[in-house]
């Protein structure tokens, strides 16, 4: 394959975007480089992923998965284009629930092997338990020489995941990324329900009580928390390097709430909601 | 006996078989052969068959029924159990309607209790199975043998003698050894058939009411298969999956599609649908014919025994035998003794025979078909 100059932009965790090449040659050219295209279509957001042939992430994207998975993979395909990149010609993996509905994709694998693979590449090492909270499910993977060793997922119920988290904002009228924050200040409350939908009642009682707002958020975040430990418990997570990912990650009380639960530092990189994506375009 | 169908064709017409036994059945009853129906593998298939029935499995395997059922059994209870009553209620299953009696014993909670409320409308029979494997517990299980001959003698009006006896031991034996020798071929690698296509066989067999015919028509079976596998006509090579756990049928079936569709074969059933009901013989030259037959079935591997060691035994030795990369076990929700003992089998697994083990939890319902999918995937990935 003929390398050609053309423009390189990359896209790492602390710079700006750059062009380090000079733009020469046709479009097609363009369309002739290297890239891995990883694409997990969950049950809340859409998540894409470019790496080049290094391994370097060079272009990402979110967006809501909406109601047809087909149309969101369409529009995804022509936002590929607009970038230059052809998907139906570059490497194409698709995983998540929706990952039967990209038909340009070259495999579909699922999200465990996927987070998985993200996870390393985001955190380092092949000793690794991700922890991933998802829109609707919630998954623990334990990684043992950089292979998948054991899963547990959570996927018949939204207690624990990002719907709970979801259901509370709206019921508060707050953003999640609010009561993450605002759970901080908080203490005292707790939430008896596992259900999402009979918590949603009880936080409304509490409003109605007129227990303090950062009470409530504080509630809110142990019992996701809470879920989220006691599914961990069947994995036995003890002694190992623990990460979160999914779009949760960017909370930091939750991540430091869920840390002193587990008795061990979780970490958690600003590109872990990508974890599936980046790992669906490092497997092809 | 050489086979002049094409293997799929057999296949299919296996599967078929069920549905084509409704009428065989109805055929039987006219030409006034007495009917038994069975839901279990402790079932002594040889006494009925010495009374001159006919046997037939009655575990129903499709959710259409439960709703009837939930009318009278809780929501909370092992879906099997609840369609084959509903089946059985509302009267849409034809071979419970054509039994003449239906033998059911005291396994799990559920059924036990299940049968109780069978009895208002139908004749069944409830034979005492003891809930360990002790010398004490074969003692009872034979005198429910032979309690159970003196109830079809006077049910029949017929006299089971040790010849007859001897001569339905004879032919179970055959019909074991032959089902036997047909899932011994996916002890090749790769395996020579899907697991699929397999289980249709295994499952379809049980319905086939001439016991004589099945020895010859397997065994033909088998010789085509291995003659075409010679030939070079084999599955890729995939990674071979050991099933396990609660039956596998109907509805279930959902579960061997997962394996399949996902890249992997399932090349051994550990459950009801295979080696659990095959795997042992009765002692053909036992003095105590009734004794050797009750020592044969209370033998096997169940979960509703405690201890279950020959579960393990039988897991053990299929693992090796069939080269097997990884376990899923299967349970039924609300199914309480083979979901406790997903732990032991977890531990075995992982830590005797290092291998990965994943449980799957489901019900009749076809709704968690994507969920199962994705977790068997990732499992199969992870091999």
């Amino acid at each position: 394959m003929i390398r050609l100059p053309i423009a390189a932009v990359s896209i790492s965790y602390a710079e700006k975007p750059a062009v380090t090449g000079f733009l020469h040659g046709r479009q097609d050219e363009i369309m002739n480089k290297e890239y891995h295209i990883g694409i997990d279509i969950g049950s809340t957001c859409a998540k894409l992923a470019v790496l080049d042939e290094n391994q370097n992430l060079i272009f990402k994207s979110v967006q809501p998965t909406g109601w047809s998975s087909v149309d969101t993979a369409e529009s995804i395909r022509q936002k590929l284009l607009d970038e230059g990149i052809n998907a139906e010609q570059a490497s194409c993996v698709a995983t998540g629930y929706g990952r039967i509905s990209v038909p340009y994709a070259d495999k579909m694998i699922t999200e465990i092997t996927c987070h998985a693979r993200g996870a390393m590449w985001l955190h380092g090492g092949s000793e690794l338990v991700v922890i991933d909270i998802g829109g609707q499910d919630t998954k623990i993977i334990r990684i043992e020489d950089g292979r998948v060793k054991d899963f547990v997922m959570n996927d018949k119920c939204s207690a624990g995941t990002g719907r709970f988290l979801e259901v509370m904002a709206n019921t508060m009228a707050l953003r999640p990324d609010e009561i993450c924050e605002l759970a901080r200040q908080g203490g005292g409350t707790a939430i008896s329900s596992m259900c999402t939908v009979f918590a949603e009642s009880e936080v409304i009682s509490l409003i109605g009580q007129g227990e303090k707002k950062e009470n409530i958020a504080f509630a809110v975040v142990e019992s996701i928390v809470n879920k989220v430990v006691s599914q961990s418990s069947r994995l036995d997570v003890r002694g190992a390097a623990v990460c979160l990912t999914g779009g949760l990650c960017e909370c930091a009380y939750l991540r430091e709430n869920l840390s002193e639960k587990l008795g061990c530092e979780v970490q958690a990189k600003p590109e872990g909601r990508f974890a599936g994506a980046v790992g669906a375009a490092l497997s092809l | 006996m050489e086979l002049i169908q094409d293997l799929p064709e057999v296949f299919e017409e296996f599967a078929e078989q069920r549905k084509n036994s409704f009428l065989a059945v109805k055929k039987l009853k006219e030409k006034g052969i007495p009917v038994v129906g069975a839901y279990c593998t402790y079932f002594p298939q040889e006494i009925a068959m010495a009374a001159g029935a006919a046997t037939v499995g009655l575990c129903s395997t499709s959710d259409e029924t439960i709703q009837e059922a939930e009318k009278d059994l809780p929501k909370n209870l092992c879906p099997l159990i609840k369609s084959s009553y509903g089946f059985a209620k509302a009267d849409k299953c034809p071979f419970f309607y054509f039994s003449d009696v239906v033998v059911g014993e005291t396994t799990c909670d559920g059924k036990k209790k299940m049968y109780e409320y069978m009895s208002d409308f139908k004749d069944v029979f409830v034979m005492e199975l003891p809930n360990t494997q002790s010398e004490e517990a074969l003692k009872l299980w034979k005198s429910e043998m032979i309690r159970f001959k003196e109830y079809l003698e006077q049910k029949f009006q017929t006299e089971i003698t040790e010849e007859k006896l001897r001569e339905a031991v004879r032919l179970q034996n055959a019909v074991r050894s032959s089902m036997k020798r047909l899932y011994a071929v996916m002890k090749h690698d790769p395996a020579p058939i899907s697991g699929y296509d397999l289980f249709k066989v295994l499952y379809g067999s049980t319905f086939k009411f001439d016991k004589t015919l099945i020895p010859g028509e397997i065994d033909s079976l088998v010789e085509k298969i291995e003659k075409e596998y010679r030939e070079g006509k084999m599955q890729g090579k995939k990674p071979r999956i050991m099933l396990t756990g609660c039956p596998v049928g109907g509805a279930t079936e959902k579960v061997i599609r997962a394996v399949e569709e996902n890249g992997g074969v399932v090349v051994a059933y550990e459950n009801c649908t295979g080696a659990k009901t095959f795997d042992k013989l009765v002692d053909e030259d036992a003095e105590d014919i009734y004794g050797a037959i009750a020592a044969r079935y209370l033998d096997i591997g169940c979960s509703v025994m405690t201890p279950n060691k020959n579960r393990l035994e039988l897991a053990g030795r299929l693992i090796d035998e069939y080269k097997v990369d990884g376990v899923i076990e299967m349970t039924l929700q609300a199914c309480h003794t083979y979901n406790l003992e997903t732990l032991g089998i977890r531990r075995f697994v992982t830590q005797e025979k290092k291998l990965p083990y994943i449980n799957v939890e489901t019900d009749y319902s076809q709704q968690d078909v994507g969920q199962l999918n994705t977790r068997v995937a990732a499992f199969i990935e992870m091999l």
